[in-house]
């Protein structure tokens, strides 16, 4: 017993101090901790402070002024069934492409377009243009006008024409030889919108096509170039996307003169188009009908008083990255005229987008011309971006 | 003529366009008027390397802003459509969109992908594992741009609310 209230007393002697050390030692811990937490506070207020800084001082928002681009090449393998005439067998770098944007006021924009088409321009072909190069005016948050060389609001294809935004290697043909895309006129426009609801009011100079190209309406195109304003054109269009994956789409347009006073058997013309563009999950439907009449003797005298097209392109997504479409289109810009001067083609084929912005391209055409035309059948690859 | 006259009256008359809602607003909305202290997450690290990978971009700062009430959080965010940024605001309710609006846009094309028609579609979306939307988001044929960067921004503030989540059931 006596051993036992030893020992006790012995490691009571013991445990005191360590106990009195124990509580020592935490205080100062609790002290230290304090401290580290107000440094570590101090700290981050100072590592915000100078990121907010560095932030402010590197980046003062966005540039205000933007550059980008698109661009394409393309290889065709077709053969010619015309008898004695060339198969078309070419790579060609279509189009280059140099956007320049930029934002002089919040409320006032600049924007541009340089293109050079087929890599160089010389007395074989090739062009270098001015695609697009306008102000843009912002008048409410639901109103903007336009004045400069602006896209024609006409079409699918002719206002959204970046590769990855779209199904064959070539544009389609009812947009090339129809709507003449890319179809750029200089001129002002008043652009407004409400809900699903979007409308364009266009004042613009006018095509002047001849009796010598039969009045295509695609050699009708100036470009703005030192372009005859004797006739201008207006435009209009009307735009429903009031649902989700769905555009509906009509416009209308009248040339005052689509020779520009140069033809007396030619006059005024009205062009009517109309397009549906649906997408319901990995399914796409695009389909456009466009016609022009063209008054005068003149152009009923090559039955080009009428010219007319339409296409239906139904497509499959399998996943983003690959998805496959067919297209059937009709043109012609002779309806009126006693033979068949119809085109029709059937085009198969696959995009592939290992990037959103960038495109490969394979498709298969097979064409039905008129009698003595060229008539192009085989394959075609492309590849394209935007950035 | 009178087009003209309405053109060139409307230059004088230019006014700031394409602001639909202020960030002030849309928290409050949000919150009910009881807006939480923001909070800053940091984008460095595996946070940066994911957020880079769904914006196919570095993000443009170092830190994003923000607001957490249990598991709601709110965030405002930026992406450059085709030449300019929209503004996005996101609300995530238990790792699903409760909302998402387009508080300022400031592209001259795409403005659809502010219209409700749009928006609803991303409601009650979640994050799949490999950080996509567990849906498909009906695009808009011209504003392909656009269309993707909201999606962009959707799937951003759902691994961000995601990321702060875990830091905030951390004991």
């Amino acid at each position: 017993m006596n051993k036992v209230i030893v020992a006790g007393l012995a490691l009571g002697g013991l445990v005191a101090p360590l106990q009195l050390m124990a509580a020592e030692d935490i205080e100062n811990l609790q002290k230290e901790v304090r401290a580290l937490k107000k440094q570590n506070r101090m700290i981050m207020e100072r590592l915000d402070a100078t990121v907010d800084m560095v932030e402010k001082s590197g980046k003062a928002g966005p540039s205000k002024t933007r550059i980008g681009g698109y661009g394409e090449l393309h290889y065709n393998n077709l053969s010619n069934s015309k008898p004695g005439e060339k198969d078309k067998k070419e790579i060609d770098l279509h189009r280059f492409i140099l956007f320049v944007g930029h934002e002089i006021s919040p409320d006032i924009r600049f924007w541009s377009e340089l293109e050079v088409e087929h890599a160089k321009s010389d007395k074989n072909g090739g062009e270098v243009a001015i695609e697009q190069a306008y102000l843009e005016f912002d008048i409410s948050s639901n109103l903007m006008s336009r004045a400069g060389v602006m896209l024609v609001p006409v079409g699918i294809i002719n206002e959204t024409h970046e590769p990855p935004t779209f199904y064959g290697v070539e544009r389609n043909n009812v947009e090339k030889y129809i709507i003449p895309t890319t179809w750029r006129e200089g001129g002002v426009s008043l652009n407004g919108r409400s809900g699903g609801l979007s409308y364009d009011l266009a004042v613009h100079s006018g095509l002047q096509t001849t009796a010598a190209d039969d009045y295509a309406i695609r050699d009708g195109r100036k470009a703005v170039r030192q372009a005859p304003a004797d006739k201008p054109a207006y435009t209009a269009r009307l735009k429903y996307t009031g649902v989700a994956g769905l555009e509906l789409a009509a416009s209308l347009q009248q040339q005052t003169d689509i020779t520009q006073n140069t033809d007396g058997t030619a006059g005024a013309a009205t062009l009517v188009e109309t397009h549906l563009a649906w997408q319901a999950g990995p399914f796409t439907l695009r389909a456009l009908y466009a016609s022009w009449n063209l008054d005068g003797k003149g152009p009923k005298s090559v039955g080009a008083d009428e010219q007319t097209g339409w296409y239906v392109e139904p497509s499959f997504k399998f996943s983003s990255k690959l998805g496959v479409f067919v297209r059937q289109s009709s043109w012609d810009n002779q309806v009126g005229n006693a033979v068949d001067t119809e085109y029709r083609q059937l085009d198969v084929g696959f995009n592939y987008w290992p990037h959103p912005d960038v495109v490969i391209k394979a498709d298969y055409q097979t064409q039905d011309a008129p009698k003595g035309k060229n008539e192009y059948e085989g394959f075609n690859l492309g590849l394209g971006y935007q950035f | 003529m009178i087009f003209l006259l309405v053109f060139l009256s409307s230059v004088t008359t230019a006014k700031a366009s394409g602001v639909y809602q202020t960030p002030e607003t849309f928290l409050q909305e949000s919150f009910r008027g009881k807006v939480p202290k923001s909070r800053m997450i940091w984008l460095s690290g595996e946070t940066g390397k994911v957020a880079s990978d769904i914006l196919q971009h570095r993000p443009g700062s170092l830190r994003t802003r923000y607001w957490l009430d249990k598991n709601r959080s709110a965030w405002v965010l930026d992406e450059i459509g085709k030449d300019k940024p929209i503004t996005v605001g996101v609300v995530i309710n238990d790792g699903k969109i409760e909302s998402i609006r387009v508080l300022v846009f400031r592209e001259s094309r795409g403005y659809e992908v502010k219209e409700s028609f749009f928006t609803e579609q991303f409601k009650q979306a979640r994050l799949k594992a490999d950080k996509e939307l567990d849906r498909h988001i009906d695009g808009i044929t011209g504003a392909t741009l656009s269309v993707r960067a909201l999606t962009r921004l959707s799937r951003l503030a759902l691994y961000l609310h995601q990321q702060v989540m875990v830091s905030h059931d951390a004991p």
